[in-house]
């Protein structure tokens, strides 16, 4: 499946995810890192914290449904794996990202912009991973 | 104002991961595939994403640092540990296995949910599950207390 090169689109979005970042910070002093906020959902012991997840929660949600009310169109999701696949990697994702301590978004973004060395090792960690799990699975496997 | 604001920041990083193409698995796995180069229908849209992230985040941390504490805390919340160990590495590094064989992230899956489409909720119970299994685990291999003296 191509799919079409997007810098225009993937700058802004990318702008956006950062505008969001900085504005956790500056709002309330935290890392925005979906592993963070899932984590913070599963712990019941600070309510206070639980209700700012969950409404970080809920306004991401909002994001594909307010761009489809916005201009019409629904946002590009093509699945080109099976439902096993994604259940597979989902379990994976959550192993690694509760050892690893963080995800793109709260590494990749949000730690990286603050030059920590914990933040820059898991994301060279995670990027070599990645690209070499995708060479075995679609030319080594052929999947 | 604590709730609406955390709600107003999930949706413009919603629209963001929406807009940016993170939340669209092919697009993720072509810009994981780099044999795609060879062809010519190499997608490397995602080095966009986070280089447009990083260049609000790096200047836009410099400058909420500045200041002493956050608008509606009255610290900021950052993590101390320092420490590079195996954890770290071995961990971020089969997140990576999971998301090239997936093509979600966590970040990139949970504003999808908002698609009602079957795949993110799968990956995202998936993902629950992932994280309740290491927390598990973690708990199990923690070294046991010391005994209290009798």
């Amino acid at each position: 499946m191509i799919t079409e090169f997007t810098p225009l689109q993937s700058l802004g979005g990318g702008a956006l995810i950062g505008i969001a970042a900085v504005l956790l910070m500056a709002f309330h002093g935290r890392i925005l890192g979906a592993t963070g906020i899932l984590g913070g959902l599963m712990r019941l012991n600070d309510m206070a914290d639980w209700r700012l997840k969950a409404a970080l929660l809920v306004g991401m949600a909002m994001g594909p449904l307010a761009l489809l009310w916005a201009t019409g169109t629904a946002p590009a999701m093509e699945v080109p794996i099976s439902n096993l696949a994604v259940v597979l990697g989902g379990l994976i994702v959550g192993v690694g990202v509760s050892y690893g301590g963080g995800c793109t978004s709260g590494h990749g973004v949000c730690g990286n912009a603050r030059f920590s060395r914990r933040s820059i090792v898991a994301t060279i960690s995670f990027m070599i991973t990645s690209f070499a799990t995708v060479f075995v699975t679609r030319h080594l496997l052929g999947a | 104002m604590r709730i609406l604001s955390a709600l107003v920041i999930g949706l413009i990083f919603g629209v963001g991961i929406a807009i940016s193409g993170m939340m669209n698995p092919a697009k993720v796995l072509n810009f994981f595939d780099l044999a795609q180069i060879w062809d010519g229908t190499w997608d490397p849209s995602l080095a966009f994403v986070m280089g447009g992230a990083l260049a609000v985040t790096i200047p836009g941390y410099r400058l909420v640092f500045g200041r002493p504490a956050p608008v509606l805390e009255n610290r900021f919340q950052l993590p101390d540990t320092r420490v590079i160990d195996r954890r770290l590495v071995l961990g971020s590094g089969v997140f990576g296995i999971g998301w090239g064989i997936a093509g979600f992230c966590p970040g990139g899956a949970l504003p999808a949910l908002g698609t009602g489409r079957i795949e993110p909720f799968l990956f995202v119970a998936a993902l629950i599950g992932g994280l309740l299994i290491a927390r598990v685990v973690q708990a199990r291999s923690l070294p046991p207390r010391p005994k209290p003296a009798t």
